[in-house]
């Protein structure tokens, strides 16, 4: 008897975590390409009159397909290259979140400016 | 009674599509961790686990109905560009905020910001919801990517909820009216 209390044997996991660390990575890396190309079309012109897709919604239609263009492409990379393999998650989670934090905070307007 | 079909779209884009999201957020989180949390207790049959697949899916397409709906339908008539001379500018929302000073930041902050960072949680949401799928119970084999998804469907909700508080307020300042007039009821004359 284990005086702690009863052992519940964890389950083994079945799937490697390669798939999983892709679609984190990759919706960070897609959320970040939003606040980068937010940034871009604001700053030049001739991007910002390339990236207007649809006329009514102006750039933020370009900006937004090719953001999620950028994000499905990368994880369609990373899951193919990924799919049977185990990887750090930690630096891939870590590093995943810091993209999507900072896309909230290049998001913000007045931030972006400074740039 | 009365109202627009564009303020009514409005309504179905920020209450019906915006905040239907929110509100799932608290059970997502709560079930996320109820399922998959570190003691392992929980059981979890496989009615269970279709439910929170299906929970999170609902909640990923409501996300992208709420962008979707929001950047191409609500903003084009948003920032509608006025006829040279008219001086009323209700029905063009932008311009009304940038005519006075006391507004324009509801535009040049809260809809640049709403706009952009919108965008962000229909990512993670189906993140999230591909997770679920792909792993099912074996999540609870995963611990770092359990939390890496419950990170991000907490920085989605942070998302949806900027862009909700200033979808509310842009709506309280400058509503987004016009179209057909659907009169509910007719009230009584005085």
């Amino acid at each position: 008897m284990n005086p702690g209390g009863p052992v519940i044997p964890r389950p083994q996991a079945t799937l490697p975590n390669g798939p999983g660390a892709a679609a984190v990575l990759s919706a960070g890396i897609g959320s970040f390409a939003l606040s980068i190309l937010a940034i871009v079309a604001d700053k030049l012109p001739a991007i910002k009159s390339l990236l207007a897709f649809y006329k009514p919604t102006g750039p933020l239609s370009g900006v937004t397909t090719v953001a999620v263009l950028v994000w499905l492409a990368v994880w369609l990379i990373l899951d193919r290259r990924w799919r049977a393999r185990t990887v750090a998650l930690g630096l891939v989670s870590a590093a995943a979140l810091a993209l999507l934090v900072l896309s909230l905070l290049l998001t913000f307007p007045p931030l972006a400016d400074l740039l | 009674m009365e109202f627009t079909t564009r303020g009514l779209l409005t309504l179905l884009h920020g209450m019906g599509f915006g905040a239907l999201y929110l509100l799932a957020f608290s059970g997502a989180i709560v079930e996320l961790r109820r399922r998959y949390g570190n003691r392992g207790q929980a059981s979890v049959g496989p009615d269970d686990e279709k439910f929170l697949k299906i929970y999170l899916v609902t909640m990923a397409v409501l996300a992208w109905l709420t962008v979707l709906t929001g950047t191409y339908l609500i903003y084009p008539w948003y920032r509608a560009v006025p006829p040279v001379g008219v001086a009323n500018l209700a029905g063009f929302p932008q311009r009304l905020l940038q005519s006075n000073p006391a507004t324009s930041a509801w535009h040049s902050i809260g809809m640049e910001w709403k706009e952009h960072v919108g965008w962000l949680t229909p990512i993670a949401a189906t993140m999230a919801a591909a997770v679920s799928i792909k792993y099912g119970r074996d999540l609870r084999s995963h611990p770092q990517l359990r939390s890496a998804v419950l990170c991000f469907t907490v920085v989605a909700f942070l998302a949806a909820g900027i862009a909700g508080f200033f979808g509310a307020m842009l709506d309280q300042h400058a509503p987004v009216e016009g179209g057909a007039v659907i009169r509910l009821s007719q009230g009584e004359p005085r």
